[in-house]
């Protein structure tokens, strides 16, 4: 056996690496929206990977009404002292000071949120301005790669949160996979128009094209209501789930919260699926999307 | 079982597994993914891979993984672990939750997110005892550090520590065992899989 001698550089913090191979350790996971401690905990009990740290989940956004901010910084130091997996928390579109002090608090993920009520209906926050890695939402291709070439880390389909209908993650995973599928078959010439069609940075195009998948993990949200909903984005290519108010409006919140992180693993399995799914209490009640006006449809915000 | 070429397993219920497979398989090992006990039966050796260790300790538990991984880590199946895979391979763990078990082998002491949270998390070049040539490019995530290590216990890496003048362990190997808080399965650089690839080889032999 060699003796190289044990040396080190100086160490980097918050490059692209660290940022995206946080994402990377987060797959095949549920992330869980919590509003308390005592919901952080529960989430964790059951196997949650991470908890998103908000005031009041999307469902309650929604019937509430008014502006939706970021938490109260109490309530987060709340959080990340009841649990010792990763906690992330939300900021709204374009707030960077929101950002800011959410990385002053020490949090693990910024998800810039079309959850939240915009704060610039114009730009988005300059993400690689932070340490912090952010996650943000997408309808298709071309809107994933923009917050990409923003620094964004980590990509989740929006779908309709707050709903507890999965049918719009469906369709905007579905949409995503196919935008991917295309460049792949496209030949190097073509590709400067799709990325003027897409309206996304050439370079990310093309290794989007060369690799057959976004460069940066993919996770579905935004509807997901029971195990057979996380298990049906997971076989439709995502590889991770988030859970907002599908656990904690529900009837029994620990056992739903257990068999979707479950059901996420053995997403391919339906016996097991079918076994988690048993005596799960009522699912949250639920919205359908074509009742929705264009002015409550969250995936309508972000640009 | 083991012919020429090694089936190596990746514990596939939760974490960075694609990665892993992939960086075996350029390692020239049969890279699969484990996540029942028929599968688990059928490799010459496994990798833990990053992820929540909360997570993947509680799935294991849940899908009766557990005893089995134990049973074969204790029967001498060589297993390296990285990250929450290292805290899977601890015999202790500090700042684990505390209904958390470990599958053990590695007679250690690991402290789970000892590196600090992720506005901490590094990237550094960091030498490798038995790897020859540059030393390899660790990426630390949330990552824990080895706080105490028995007599039978191998030190293969070390990083000088932020605040003091003591040096943190970050890879140590046991008999069959390894574990690296590490990331290389993120960097493109295969030889720390080549070098447990090679410790399958062996054990088969």
């Amino acid at each position: 056996m060699s003796t190289t001698p044990i040396t080190a550089d100086q160490p980097q913090i918050g490059t692209a690496r660290v940022k995206r191979g946080m994402a990377e350790q987060l797959k095949g996971g549920v992330i869980m929206d919590v509003v308390n401690a005592e919901q952080a905990k529960i989430a964790e009990d059951a196997g949650a990977v991470a908890v998103m740290a908000l005031e009041r989940v999307p469902a309650d956004i929604r019937k509430d009404g008014g502006v939706a901010r970021m938490s109260d910084p109490d309530m987060i130091d709340g959080i990340i002292n009841a649990v010792s997996i990763p906690v992330m928390a939300k900021s709204r579109i374009g707030h960077f000071v929101e950002a800011q002090v959410l990385q002053a608090l020490g949090v693990d993920y910024i998800d810039e949120s079309e959850v939240l009520t915009p704060a610039d209906e114009v730009n988005h926050s300059d993400k690689w301005a932070f340490t912090t890695p952010f996650v943000c939402g997408a309808t298709n291709l071309g809107e994933a790669l923009r917050r990409i070439a923003e620094g964004a880390a980590m990509i989740r389909s929006k779908g309709e949160a707050g709903t507890g209908n999965v049918v719009e993650a469906v369709r905007h995973m579905r949409q995503i996979r196919a935008d991917i599928k295309r460049l792949t078959t496209l030949d190097e010439t073509e590709l400067f128009v799709a990325a003027k069609n897409l309206q996304a940075p050439y370079e990310l195009v093309k290794e989007v094209a060369q690799l057959g998948k976004l460069p940066v993990v993919l996770f579905s949200a935004g509807g997901v209501a029971t195990p057979a909903d996380a298990a049906l984005m997971m076989q439709l290519g995502a590889e991770g789930v988030f859970v907002g108010s599908g656990i904690f409006k529900s009837g029994d919140p620990a056992k739903r919260a257990a068999a979707v992180v479950k059901a996420t693993t053995f997403f391919d399995d339906p016996k097991i699926i079918a076994d988690v799914s048993r005596g799960l209490g009522e699912a949250m009640v639920g919205i359908n999307c074509d009742t929705l006006p264009e002015s409550e449809r969250y995936a309508n915000r972000g640009w | 079982m083991s012919s020429s070429t090694p089936v190596i397993g990746v514990l596939a219920l939760q974490g960075d597994v694609r990665e892993h497979l992939v960086a075996l398989a350029e390692a020239d090992a049969l890279a699969r993914p484990v996540r029942r006990a028929e599968e688990l039966a059928e490799v010459d050796g496994l990798v833990i891979p990053g992820g929540e260790s909360t997570t993947i300790s509680k799935l294991a538990l849940a899908f009766g993984l557990m005893e089995p991984l134990r049973e074969r880590v204790a029967a001498g199946m060589p297993a390296y672990g990285s990250c929450a895979g290292m805290i899977m391979l601890a015999d202790k763990i500090l700042d684990g939750r505390s209904d958390q078990e470990t599958i053990g082998g590695i007679d250690m002491t690991v402290r789970r997110n000892a590196f600090g949270r992720q506005n901490e998390s590094f990237e550094s070049a960091i030498g490798f005892k038995g790897l020859a040539g540059d030393p390899v490019h660790g990426v630390f995530i949330r990552a824990p550090w080895v706080e105490a290590v028995g007599a039978g216990v191998e030190v293969l890496a070390e990083l000088p520590a932020a605040d003091g003048p003591e040096s943190r362990i970050v890879a140590v190997r046991q008999g069959n065992l390894l574990a690296t808080s590490f990331h290389p399965e993120l960097t493109g650089d295969h030889r720390v899989h080549a070098y447990f690839v090679s410790m399958v080889e062996n054990a088969a032999r």
